[in-house]
């Protein structure tokens, strides 16, 4: 399968002189498998060029999955112009939030609701499918299995693992592991602590040995104190996953918009300087990158 | 038979304290990094709300693959954040009686409330109300009403008088229970959510619901947005059953709402009510998903 990260920005897109080398565009990541089955992971602003290079060959199928439905994640969909033709088929996966007992067609339209936006999502042309999650629900795409997986952010959060002709690639979403919510000196404390080494087994259970993860790690060890519980990864927690794991290779994503090129080039420096690293080759998600495999 | 004040009085006395741990929890997310553990010790502190609290993350709704068996798994697994709002939905319906002597219909009852609760929260939503303040406007509505629960409970042969006088005369019940009660529930529920220590703007948005009295303007969003939804569902109600029976005068009275409304409402809303209703047309969809967050007891949510 070939993946192509589309979108490795986080929050916000950052077009820019400064953002020229690493990219500007939100969340998104394309897979076509060997047989060509299009699976998209996230609609952030990464997905309307990723549309546009579609529509030159209609018709267009493909499954997105949305890990989730916070901005950066759904924004570029509105987009993505295979959406408004017909003869197109979409398939579109995601988890039914249960806090605000929405599902995602409803969460997708009222993104589109016409204060916000000229086109409904009645509009919309193309055969769409919507399809509500539920967690380690395998999906067949062609010739690849999608399942997901919940991992900790604010809100419900599926990463995905996509597994085609002995391949297999993993992305988070958003994800910030687990903290213990207590001090060690409370009593609860241990029992959590069992709990979180716990949920964090699962994750490392499910992508043992994949391939190549693009993982979330919006900051660093020194910016990270301040954003404890904001949902997001370290390149610490990165490396730790990619060391129980053993992943092939790990491509640090959801770049924090503030960060210039030159920034994220210094910091992923430092951090190949370190000298616990285990053998995963890591690399700075770029926009534009594609990773055969 | 009008009742005292007096008698009010004990009547609210004698309405189970809200669960204590509700009111924390209220409290508690009203400031917007609240600690975690704070939030699960007292979840875990009321054994109801804490399997309440399980059983809804255990259903279908969230469709989890493991099992959650404790208020710490859940917060591990889920979030603290979404922790935070399934107790609050759950933690402020288990408090009333469940039926009455009265004759007060209670599914209409639940219904009625459910849909307001719903109405509020989609307008607060509409008008960028904060995502952690838009439970407050869900439970607006689903209180907004509980005033009624208590007459029926405690005075159910004077409430049933009231109920036929309502219907026979075809006027408001809360005008219905002022004249032969003294009192309208509207009072009565004020009272019971102060006795629970609800939010202030919680308080006067049940206390205000039929009337916003004088000062207009001073009414806080909460009020305003209760008293909206409580007319929108009132308007939706008129003119489904306009169309079932073709009865001109159930639009007649349907506009005459819309008509009537106050002038605060009118500008706090921005739309007339028959806008606000187009607006709502999956409102079923809607108030069927937040069926799952009222009654647990009923098995699993199937959806
Ligand atoms: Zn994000
Ligand atoms: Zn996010």
């Amino acid at each position: 399968m070939i993946i192509n990260l589309r979108g490795v920005r986080g929050s916000i897109p950052v077009p820019g002189k400064d953002t020229v080398k690493y990219g500007g565009n939100t969340t998104c990541i394309e897979i076509t498998t060997d047989e060509g089955d299009k699976i998209i992971i996230d609609g952030g602003s990464g997905i309307r060029p990723l549309g546009n290079e579609l529509m030159k060959q209609l018709p267009v199928s493909c499954s997105i999955f949305i890990t989730h439905t916070h901005w950066d994640h759904i924004q570029g969909l509105p987009f993505f112009l295979p959406l408004f033709v017909p003869g197109n088929n979409i398939d579109i996966y995601g988890s039914f939030d249960p806090v605000y007992m929405k599902d995602l067609k409803t969460i997708l339209a009222q993104q589109m609701e016409y204060c916000y936006f000229p086109v409904r999502e009645s509009e919309l042309n193309a055969n769409i499918s919507y399809n509500n999650l539920k967690e380690g629900e395998a999906i067949t795409v062609g010739s690849a299995i999608v399942t997901p997986l919940l991992i900790n952010h604010p809100v419900l959060n599926f990463g995905y693992k996509v597994e085609s002709n002995g391949k297999s690639f993993f992305f988070t979403g958003d994800y910030e592991p687990p903290l213990n919510i207590y001090e060690p000196e409370d009593e609860a404390y241990a029992e959590y602590q069992r709990l979180v080494d716990q949920q964090k087994k699962i994750l490392t259970d499910f992508i043992q040995g994949v391939d190549v993860v693009v993982a979330d790690c919006q900051y660093t060890r020194d910016e990270y104190p301040s954003k404890k519980g904001w949902g997001h990864g370290t390149h610490d927690s990165c490396i730790e996953m990619a060391r129980d794991a053993n992943l092939g290779a790990l491509y640090f994503t959801h770049h924090d918009p503030t960060r210039t090129d030159q920034e994220l080039d210094s910091i992923y420096d430092d951090v190949m300087s370190r000298s616990d690293l285990p053998p995963t080759k890591f690399f700075i998600a770029m926009e534009g990158t594609e990773i055969k495999l | 038979m009008p009742i005292n004040r007096d008698q009010l009085i004990e009547m609210v006395d004698k309405i189970p304290t809200f669960q204590e741990s509700v009111h924390r929890i209220l409290a508690l997310t009203t400031s917007p990094d609240c600690a975690a553990k704070d939030l699960v010790q007292v979840i875990e502190h009321d054994p109801i709300l804490t399997i309440k609290v399980l059983k809804l993350v255990n259903s279908a709704y969230f469709g989890l693959s493991q099992e959650v068996t404790s208020v710490n798994h859940s917060v591990v697994y889920v979030g603290i954040n979404t922790i935070k709002n399934v107790a609050i939905s759950v933690a402020t319906t288990g408090a009333l009686p469940k039926n009455n002597k009265a004759g007060l219909n209670m599914n209409r009852f639940w219904a009625h409330s459910l849909a307001v609760g719903v109405i509020a929260k989609l307008l607060a939503e509409n008008k960028g109300v904060g995502k952690n303040e838009q439970a407050n406007y869900f439970v607006g509505g689903l209180l907004h009403d509980i005033g009624k629960v208590l007459f029926a409970h405690f005075i159910p042969a004077e409430y049933q008088a009231v109920l036929h006088k309502a219907e026979s005369e075809n006027i408001s019940l809360h005008l219905a229970e002022k004249e032969l009660l003294g009192f309208d529930h509207s009072e009565i529920g004020a009272m019971v959510a102060q006795k629970w220590q609800l939010p202030a703007d919680l308080i006067d948005s049940i206390k205000s619901h039929h009337r916003l009295g004088k000062q207009d303007s001073q009414h806080c969003p909460l009020s305003l947005a209760i008293y909206a939804a409580n007319q929108t569902a009132h308007y939706i109600e008129l003119t489904k059953e306009a169309s079932e029976s073709e009865a001109e005068n159930l639009l007649a009275q349907a506009a005459k709402i819309d008509h009537e409304l106050p002038e605060a409402v009118k500008e706090w809303l921005g739309w007339p009510l028959s806008e606000v209703c187009k607006w709502l047309s999956n409102l079923d969809d809607e108030i069927e998903k937040a069926l799952a967050f009222i009654d647990l007891s009923e098995g699993e949510p199937t959806s």
